[in-house]
C-alpha cells in the first residue's frame, strides 16, 4: 500500500523562523514544499524573548527572505542595550550597546504569535505555488522508514507522507531529532529554561517611561543576587505596546536550587528598579515558558541523517553569547542553508548528498563557529572545573576582587570586557558570571534604587487560568513516579509549584501497608509544553496532537 | 462532480432566540431564521466531496425570500458555488409532500444534473425526516440514509457509504449505490481529510469563498412559479395532503423517578437485583 502515500519533494516540519526560512528558500527554488505545523496557527506554540537579530556576517536574514518583515511582523527596533548588575537595592548599570551592535545589521523585538502567523501567510502563498503549501493543526509524530532508511514522516492527523528531503524545524524537544537518534533529552546541563510575562503598556507610556521615540526600543538585562543564586538572568524588551519581561536560567541550576521559575520571574517584576517603567501599573497579558538549548553544548556538528536535516532549536543551534540570546537568527540561517543544500544536491541528481552539503555550509558560512566556539571549549574546561570556579568566585567576592572591580571600572575595562564578543563567548558558565561577579560589581559600584515597586503579579493559578487550552489526550506519561526520579519537576515545571495543587506536577506522600512513599502525580491539563519535564523527570514525553494543548496569543 | 445540498431555514430554537405567544405558538416574526442544524452534516458531506473530487456544490432551498441569508450562511460553510431559492407565494404553506415535488422540479430545472444530492436528517421544526426521501422518490434515484462516512469512485460512478443500521453507532453497514444518488447525512457524519492535498484544497476553497459569499446574490438564482411552471394542485397548501389537527405541547417528563439504593456489598440485596433483572436477560 505504500504506493498510495502522498509524496512531496520536500516536507518542512514546524513553521517557526527556521521552518519559514527553509520553506521560503525551497519555494523560491521551485521545490514542491509541504510545511506542517502543529499549532492552530503558527506562533501559537512559541515563546521567545525575543530580539531577532540580523547579523552582518550571516548568510541569511529574515528580512532578506521576507522583505516586509520589519514593517509588518516585528515590534520596536532595539537601539539601546543595558545590563543592570544588582545587589539588593544597589544597581550598577553598564551600557552594552556595543556588544549588541557588534555584527548587527538590525535587531527588533518580536512577539511570536504575531511574527510567526505573519510568516505563515507568506510561506503558504509561496509554497502553494510549488504545489505544496502550509498546513496548521498537523502534528508530525515520527519518521517514516523503509528498509531502515528515512523516507518521510508520519502524522497524527494525516496518512504518512514521503519526501525527498525532510527538514525538521520542530524546535526544542524535537521529536524528529530524537526519533533519528541525533539528540537526546537527558542532561539538564545542556538546556536553559526561559519564562516570560507580556505586560500591557497603555499607549504612549513606553516612549515616556523609557525615553525613546515611537519607533525606537530598549533592552534591559538583569543579573546579580535577585534570583536566589540560580545561574541565569532577566530581560526586559520593549514591544510596540507591551513589554516582554522574562528570565533565562540554566536548567541544572534551577533543579539544584529547587527554585520556582514563576517566583524568580516575580522577583524581577517586583524589584524596585522596575518601578521607573511599571509605575505601579501591572497588567499581565500572558505567561509562558519554553526550554532553550545551549548550542555550546548541544549544537549537533552533523545535524542530518539520510534525507533528514535538523535546523534551529531542533539541532541545538541556540547561541547564548553572555546575556545575548541568539536562536531565531541562527534558525533562519540554518533553515535557508539546509534548503539551499537540498536544491544544489537535487540539481546534481544526488539528493542524498543534501545533508552532507548542509553540514559543510554550516561550517563554511561560519554558523557552526558561533554556535560552538572552540575557544569556549578551552576556557570552560578550566573555568567550569569546580575547584577553579569556586576560587574565582571567592576571589571576585573578596575585598581584593572589589578593589579590582573599582579599578577596572575607572579604566573603562569593565564596560569594554562586557562589550567584547570574545570575552562574552568564552565566559565559562559558572556562578561567577551570573551571580557573584554582577553582585560584587553592584556592591562595589552600584547606587541604591530608592523607589518602591508595589506591583502585584498574578499568582500561578491566575496565570494558568488566563491561558487558552484546547485539551487533548495527555501527552506526557510518567515512567517513574517516585519523587527521586521525577520530583525535580514539581518545582522546575513553570506551571507547578510545591504546595500548589492546580499545576501539572504534584508532590504526594502515599501511605501503604504501614510504609510511606514519596511520589509525584501529573495532570497535563495546564501544561504549557515547555519541555522541562522531558529532561528533569522520568517521562514518556510527546507534544499534544495537532491544534491541541496550550495556545499562546502573544508568545 | 456536481453535488447539490437541500437545505432549509428553521426558527432558531436556541434558548434566548425563540419566542412563543401566550398559547404556546411559535412567533415566527420574532424568532430569527437559521439553517436547519441537521443540514450542517449534509453540508459537510458535500464539502468533503468537493474537496476530494473537485467540481461544484450547489445549495437549494424552498422558502420565503428571507431564506437568502440562510443560503449565504450555507455558502460560507460549504464553499458553495451557486445558490438556488425556490420561492413563490403559491409554494407557501406546503407540507413535506408538496415541498418534495417542488424541490424535485427544481432539481430537474438545474442546468447540470447533480451526481449526488445531499439532504440533512430531519428538520428542527417539522422533525419528520420525509423531505429528502420523498424528493428522491420523485427523482426515482437510489437513496442511502443515515450515512456516517462516504467514498466516491468517480470512474465507476458509484458511491460507497457507511450507514447506521437502526440509528445505532454500534451497528454500521457498508452499502454501494450507482450515481446519481441521494444521500442523507446522519448527525454522526464525520468528514475525514487524511491527505495533505485535501487539506490544502480545503484552504484554497475557504479563501476563494470569502469573496463569493460577500457577493452571494450574484450567485443566487430565484426560481418562482412562473419559472418552474408547477401544477398548482401539487404545490403549496393545495398540494399538501397533511392535515395538522392540532399542536399540543409535549408534557414534560416527570422529574422524579423511583429508585432504590442498593449497597453492592450486600449480597442478599444484590441477589434481589439480579432476580428483578432476570426477565430482561436474553436467552442463553
Ligand atoms: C524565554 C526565551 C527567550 C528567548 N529569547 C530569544 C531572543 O531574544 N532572541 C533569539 O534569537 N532567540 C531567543 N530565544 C530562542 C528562540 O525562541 C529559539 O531559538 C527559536 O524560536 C528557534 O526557532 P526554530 O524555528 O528552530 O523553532 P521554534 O521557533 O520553536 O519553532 C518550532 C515550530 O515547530 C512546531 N512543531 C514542533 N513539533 C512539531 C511537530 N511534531 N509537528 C509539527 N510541528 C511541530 C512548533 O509548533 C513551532 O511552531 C528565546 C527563547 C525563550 C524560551
Ligand atoms: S508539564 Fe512538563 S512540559 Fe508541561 S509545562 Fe510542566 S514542565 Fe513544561
Amino acid at each position: 500500500m505504500t504506493d498510495d502515500y502522498e509524496h512531496y519533494e520536500a516536507v518542512v516540519v514546524g513553521a517557526g523562523p527556521g521552518g519559514a526560512a527553509a520553506a521560503a528558500t525551497l519555494a523560491q527554488n521551485g521545490v514542491e514544499t509541504l510545511v506542517l505545523e502543529r499549532g492552530v496557527e503558527s506562533g501559537s506554540k512559541n515563546v521567545s524573548g525575543g530580539l531577532i537579530y540580523a547579523e552582518e556576517s550571516a548568510p541569511y536574514t529574515i528580512d532578506g527572505l521576507f522583505p516586509d518583515f520589519r514593517a509588518e511582523a516585528s515590534e520596536r527596533p532595539i537601539s539601546e542595550y543595558y545590563l543592570h548588575n544588582v545587589a539588593g537595592r544597589k544597581v550598577k548599570t553598564i551600557d552594552l550597546t556595543g556588544i549588541h551592535e557588534h555584527d548587527t545589521a538590525w535587531s527588533d523585538a518580536v512577539l511570536r504569535r504575531h511574527m510567526d502567523s505573519w510568516l505563515e501567510d507568506r510561506v503558504h502563498e509561496m509554497t502553494r505555488e510549488t504545489g505544496g503549501g502550509l498546513l496548521t493543526g498537523v502534528r508530525v509524530d515520527g519518521l517514516l522508514r523503509e528498509a531502515g532508511e528515512i523516507v518521510g514522516v508520519t502524522c497524527e492527523e494525516l496518512d504518512p507522507i514521503k519526501a525527498d528531503a525532510i527538514i525538521a524545524a520542530d524546535g526544542v524537544n524535537s521529536e524528529l531529532a530524537r526519533d533519528a537518534g541525533l539528540m537526546d533529552w537527558e542532561d539538564p546541563e545542556e538546556w536553559f529554561q526561559g519564562v516570560k510575562a507580556i505586560v500591557d503598556m497603555p499607549e504612549g507610556t513606553i516612549a515616556d517611561r523609557f525615553g525613546v521615540a515611537d519607533d525606537e526600543g530598549v533592552a534591559h538585562l538583569f543579573s546579580g543576587d535577585l534570583f536566589e543564586g540560580v545561574r541565569g538572568g532577566g530581560f526586559l524588551y520593549t514591544n510596540d505596546d507591551s513589554l516582554s519581561i522574562g528570565t533565562v536560567f540554566h536548567l541544572d541550576s534551577l533543579v539544584a536550587e529547587e527554585a520556582e521559575p514563576h517566583e524568580l520571574l516575580d522577583a524581577l517584576l517586583t524589584h524596585p528598579l522596575l518601578d521607573q517603567w511599571l509605575q505601579g501599573e501591572y497588567e499581565e497579558l500572558e505567561y509562558g515558558a519554553k526550554l532553550v538549548p545551549d548550542s555550546k553544548k548541544v549544537a549537533h556538528p552533523s545535524p542530518h541523517r539520510g534525507r533528514l536535516m535538523l535546523v534551529g532549536d531542533a539541532a541545538g543551534q541556540m547561541q547564548a553569547q553572555g546575556p545575548i540570546i541568539k536562536g531565531m537568527n541562527h534558525a533562519v540561517s540554518a533553515g535557508a542553508l539546509a534548503a539551499e543544500a537540498f536544491v544544489e544536491a537535487d540539481t546534481r541528481g544526488r539528493p542524498e548528498e543534501a545533508g552532507q552539503r548542509y553540514e559543510t555550509k554550516l561550517r563554511d558560512e561560519g554558523v557552526m563557529k558561533k554556535l560552538r566556539p572552540t575557544r569556549y571549549k578551552v576556557a570552560s574546561a578550566v573555568g567550569e572545573n569546580d575547584a577553579v570556579a569556586s576560587v574565582t568566585d571567592k576571589l571576585v567576592d573578596s575585598s581584593l576582587g572589589k578593589l579590582g572591580i573599582k579599578a577596572a571600572d575607572r579604566l573603562g575595562l569593565l564596560r569594554r570586557s562586557f562589550n567584547s564578543p570574545f570575552v562574552m563567548s568564552v565566559m565559562p558558565d559558572t556562578q561567577t558570571l551570573y551571580v557573584t561577579a554582577p553582585t560584587a560589581i553592584a556592591e562595589a559600584l552600584g547606587t541604591p534604587v530608592r523607589a518602591e515597586n508595589d506591583v502585584e503579579p498574578p499568582d500561578l493559578a491566575d496565570r494558568i487560568g488566563d491561558l487558552t487550552y484546547d485539551v487533548g489526550d495527555p501527552h506526557i506519561e510518567l515512567q517513574d513516579n517516585s519523587f527521586a526520579a521525577s520530583g525535580a519537576a514539581v518545582s522546575a515545571c513553570p506551571v507547578s509549584a510545591t504546595d500548589f495543587g492546580g499545576g501539572c506536577y504534584r508532590d504526594e506522600t502515599v501511605k501503604t501497608n504501614g510504609h510511606e512513599e514519596h511520589l509525584v502525580s501529573l495532570d497535563t491539563q495546564p501544561c504549557v509544553e515547555c519541555g522541562t519535564c522531558a529532561i528533569v523527570a522520568d517521562t514518556e514525553w510527546e507534544h499534544p496532537a495537532g491544534g491541541k494543548g496550550v495556545e499562546f496569543k502573544q508568545g | 462532480m456536481h453535488t447539490l445540498v437541500l437545505t432549509k431555514g428553521v426558527p432558531d430554537f436556541r434558548e434566548g432566540q425563540v419566542s412563543f405567544d401566550e398559547d404556546g405558538h411559535l412567533e415566527r416574526g420574532k424568532t430569527p431564521t437559521v439553517m436547519n442544524p441537521n443540514d450542517k452534516h449534509a453540508l459537510e458531506a458535500a464539502l468533503q466531496t468537493k474537496v476530494r473530487h473537485g467540481g461544484t456544490v450547489s445549495l437549494m432551498s424552498m422558502g420565503p425570500p428571507g431564506y437568502k441569508e440562510v443560503l449565504q450562511e450555507g455558502m460560507e460553510d460549504v464553499y458553495a458555488d451557486d445558490l438556488y431559492l425556490l420561492s413563490d407565494r403559491e409554494m407557501g404553506a406546503a407540507d413535506t409532500w408538496a415541498t418534495s415535488i417542488t424541490l424535485s422540479t427544481g432539481i430537474d430545472h438545474l442546468e447540470e444534473e447533480p451526481d449526488v444530492v445531499f439532504a440533512g436528517f430531519k428538520t428542527a421544526d417539522g422533525e419528520t425526516g420525509h423531505t429528502g426521501p420523498q424528493t428522491c422518490w420523485c427523482q426515482d434515484w437510489p437513496i442511502v440514509t443515515h450515512v456516517v462516512a462516504l467514498d466516491i469512485d468517480e470512474e465507476e460512478r458509484t458511491l460507497r457509504a457507511k450507514r447506521l443500521v437502526e440509528g445505532d453507532v454500534e451497528e454500521i453497514e457498508t452499502v454501494e449505490a450507482p450515481l446519481p444518488c441521494f444521500v442523507v447525512a446522519d448527525p454522526e457524519f464525520e468528514p475525514t481529510y487524511r491527505k495533505a492535498e485535501h487539506r490544502l484544497r480545503h484552504k484554497d476553497l475557504r479563501a476563494e469563498t470569502q469573496e463569493r459569499a460577500a457577493n452571494f446574490e450574484d450567485h443566487l438564482e430565484v426560481y418562482d412559479q412562473a419559472e418552474l411552471n408547477l401544477d398548482p394542485d401539487f404545490i403549496g397548501l393545495d398540494g399538501s395532503p397533511t392535515i395538522v389537527a392540532g399542536v399540543d405541547p409535549i408534557p414534560k417528563a416527570p422529574s422524579e423517578r423511583e429508585a432504590t439504593m442498593v449497597d453492592p456489598g450486600d449480597e442478599g440485596a444484590m441477589a434481589e437485583v439480579f432476580e428483578e433483572l432476570e426477565p430482561y436477560a436474553g436467552a442463553d
